[in-house]
C-alpha cells in the first residue's frame, strides 16, 4: 500500500506574526517556516504505518513557491521515501489545493491520504474534506487514532461532545488532529540520506488544474488589543476585585 | 433567493451553535430555512419552527442519518443547493466536517470559521490563530459559509411558528460505518457557551492535581478548560481543549491557572470579557492579556480562592 501525506509551509507555529503596514495581508519575508504542525503529525503516523508492515511506500507532497520544498525535505529526513512538488502561488485556496492533490491521486493511486485537519496559517480546515468528496473516498476528519483491520481502518474522531468511532472502507482520507501521536525528530544521518531521495517536480499547469482565486483578500489587520490589565497581591484582593469592580462572581 | 442553514442538534435537542448560527444568517436575509438531517428528529424540528427568525424548516428523518455522518448529510444539502443563495453551518467540528464536502462538490470556494458580516459576500474571518482578522469577499455566484458561534448573540427560541416540510433522499451509500460515541458526560455547563470558564495549564502538573481545577469550577458554576499541554501530558481529553485547534470560548470570566499563554492557547479565549491568570512566573505572556494577575504558587492559590468563595457564597446566601 502506498500512502500519500501533504505538507504546508507555514509560519513557525512559535513565531508572533506580523501584518504588513499596508494591510495586505501577513509579513512571511525573513521569517522562520516550518512545517505545519498536525502535517507532522500526518508524516509520523504514515511512516508508523509503514514501519509496521502495512504500507511500501510514504509519499510528502507539498505545493506552492520553490521554498515548499524544504518542507518535502523535512518529510524525506523524517522517513519518507519521495517527494512531489507543485510548482504554484502561495496563495492558492483549498480548493484549488484539493483538485490538485485529486490530479495526484489519480497518478500515484495510493490507498491512503493522511493530511492535517488545519493549516495554522489561514486556519481553514477544509481540504482534506474537499478531497475525500471529490475522490468519493471514506473520510476520517480529526483524528486521533488509527487502527487497520483487514480491509478496512478504524478511526477515533475528536468531535466537540467527545470521541467518534467510525469504520472506513479504504481507500480513505484522513486528517489528523494533534493529539494522534509524537512527531519524531529528523536524526543528522537522516537529514543527509534525505538529500539523496528523489523530489518529483510538476506544475499546476502540467495538472491540468484551475486554481484561479475565488475569494477576494480585501485587507488584513491586527485584532483590537487588550489592555494589559493589573497585578493582585494575593487571592483575597482577586476575588474582592471580581466581585465589586468587575462584578462577574 | 432563501439562504439555508444546517443545524447542529442530537436527534433530540438544538444545539446552541444553532442558535447563534441562526442570528449571523438573519444578517445575510430574512429568508431563512433551517435543514434538519437525523433521525426520530421530530422534537428538534418543532423548537426549530418556533425560533422567530426562522422562516421555514427542512425535516429529513430517516434511520440512515442517525448519525450525521459527514458523507451521508452532505448530498442531502447538494441536493437542495439550487434553491439557496447562501448555505451556512456553526464552524463546529459539526459544520467543518461536513461542509467542505457540499463546497467541494458545488465547485466553490468555502469561506471558514467568520465572525462578522460585512455584507452577502464579504466577511470577516480570523487567521493566523486569529493575530489578524481578514476582510474577504467572495467571488463565486453562491456562498458556503461556516460561522463562529460565539461572535453571534443566541438567538430567541420562542414565539415562532414557521412550517415544517418534511423531506426525502435518495438511498444513502456511504463508505465508511459509525461505530459508537463517547461523549463526556458532565453536569457542568457546556464549555463554548458558559458564562464563567476555568482552565488549567500544564502548572498542574498530574490528573489528580486538575481535580482542584473541577472543585473551584463547581463553586463558580463553571464550565473547565485546558490548555494544549495538558491536554496531551494527559491531565484531561481533548474535548476540554480551548484554543486554535480546539474550542473557542468567550465568557464573562475567564480564569487561566497553570497556563503560560502560547499564541494557539490565546485564539481561544482572547476575546473573553475579564481574564483572570494565575501563574508563578511573571514573565508568562498570559499576564499581557489577563485583567487581573496573580503571582502565585497555583498550589498555595486554590486553596485559598476556594476558602474566599466559600465565603463569599455563606455571605450571599
Amino acid at each position: 500500500m502506498k500512502i500519500l501525506v501533504t505538507v504546508k509551509r507555514v509560519v513557525d507555529y512559535n513565531v508572533q506574526i506580523r501584518i504588513k503596514p499596508d494591510g495586505t495581508g501577513v509579513e512571511t519575508e525573513n521569517i522562520k517556516m516550518s512545517m505545519n504542525p498536525p502535517d507532522e503529525n500526518a508524516v509520523e503516523e504514515a511512516l508508523r504505518i509503514k514501519e509496521s508492515g502495512k504500507a511500501e511506500e510514504v509519499i510528502a507532497v507539498s505545493i506552492g513557491e520553490e521554498k515548499a520544498k524544504e518542507t518535502i525535505r523535512t518529510a524525506l529526513a523524517m522517513g519518507a521515501d519521495r517527494g512531489i512538488y507543485v510548482k504554484a502561488d502561495s496563495n492558492i485556496e483549498p480548493l484549488a489545493v484539493s483538485k490538485i492533490l485529486k490530479a495526484i491521486v489519480e497518478k500515484e493511486k495510493p490507498e491512503l491520504i493522511i493530511m492535517g485537519k488545519q493549516a495554522i496559517d489561514d486556519d481553514c480546515n477544509q481540504t482534506g474534506q474537499m478531497l475525500s468528496s471529490i475522490l468519493d473516498w471514506s473520510q476520517g476528519a480529526f483524528i486521533s487514532e488509527i487502527k487497520f483491520k483487514d480491509n478496512h481502518i478504524e478511526v477515533t474522531r475528536e468531535v466537540d461532545e467527545g470521541l467518534e468511532m467510525l469504520k472506513l472502507k479504504l481507500p480513505a482520507v484522513v486528517t489528523c488532529d494533534l493529539r494522534l501521536n509524537e512527531p519524531r525528530y529528523a536524526s543528522l544521518p537522516n537529514i543527509m540520506k534525505a538529500k539523496k531521495k528523489p523530489i518529483d517536480q510538476m506544475t499546476v499547469d502540467e495538472l491540468g488544474v484551475d486554481v484561479a482565486p475565488r475569494i477576494k483578500q480585501l485587507k488584513v489587520i491586527e485584532p483590537p488589543k487588550r489592555e494589559k490589565g493589573i497585578m493582585v497581591k494575593d487571592v483575597a484582593e482577586l476575588v474582592q476585585k471580581l466581585k465589586h469592580e468587575a462584578k462577574v462572581i | 433567493m432563501s439562504i439555508l442553514l444546517l443545524a447542529e442538534h442530537n436527534n433530540k435537542n438544538i444545539m446552541s451553535s444553532t442558535l447563534n448560527s441562526i442570528t449571523a444568517a438573519k444578517e445575510i436575509n430574512d429568508d431563512l430555512h433551517v435543514l434538519v438531517v437525523g433521525y426520530k428528529n421530530d422534537s428538534v424540528a418543532k423548537d426549530l419552527s418556533s425560533i422567530p427568525l426562522v422562516k421555514k424548516v427542512l425535516q429529513l428523518d430517516s434511520s440512515e442519518y442517525e448519525n450525521q455522518l459527514a458523507e451521508s448529510v452532505s448530498p442531502v444539502i447538494i441536493n437542495i443547493a439550487d434553491q439557496y443563495s447562501h448555505i451556512l453551518a456553526p464552524a463546529t467540528t459539526f459544520g467543518k466536517n461536513i461542509m467542505p464536502r457540499v463546497a467541494a462538490i458545488l465547485d466553490i470556494s468555502q469561506v471558514s470559521d467568520i465572525v462578522k458580516i460585512e455584507s452577502g459576500d464579504t466577511f470577516i474571518r480570523p487567521i493566523y490563530a486569529g493575530n489578524a482578522l481578514a476582510t474577504i469577499k467572495s467571488m463565486d455566484v453562491k456562498k458556503i459559509i461556516t460561522i463562529r458561534p460565539t461572535s453571534f448573540d443566541p438567538a430567541p427560541t420562542s414565539g415562532g411558528n414557521a412550517a415544517i416540510e418534511k423531506i426525502t433522499q435518495l438511498k444513502n451509500q456511504t463508505k465508511s460505518e459509525f461505530i459508537r460515541r463517547e461523549e463526556s458526560k458532565s453536569e457542568r455547563p457546556e464549555l463554548s457557551s458558559a458564562r464563567v470558564v476555568i482552565s488549567g495549564g500544564r502548572g498542574l502538573q498530574s490528573s489528580e492535581n486538575f481535580s482542584m481545577i473541577n472543585d473551584l469550577a463547581d463553586k463558580l458554576n463553571a464550565a473547565v478548560g485546558a490548555s494544549r499541554a495538558a491536554v496531551d501530558a494527559g491531565y484531561v481529553s481533548n474535548d476540554y481543549q480551548v484554543g486554535q485547534t480546539g474550542k473557542v470560548v468567550v465568557p464573562d470570566l475567564y480564569i487561566a491557572v497553570g497556563i503560560s499563554g502560547a499564541i494557539q492557547h490565546l485564539a481561544g479565549m482572547k476575546e473573553s470579557k475579564v481574564i483572570v491568570a494565575i501563574n508563578k512566573d511573571e514573565e508568562a505572556p498570559i499576564f499581557n492579556i489577563a485583567d487581573y494577575g496573580l503571582k502565585a504558587d497555583l498550589f498555595e492559590a486554590l486553596p485559598k480562592l476556594s476558602a474566599e468563595l466559600d465565603k463569599l457564597n455563606t455571605i450571599q446566601k
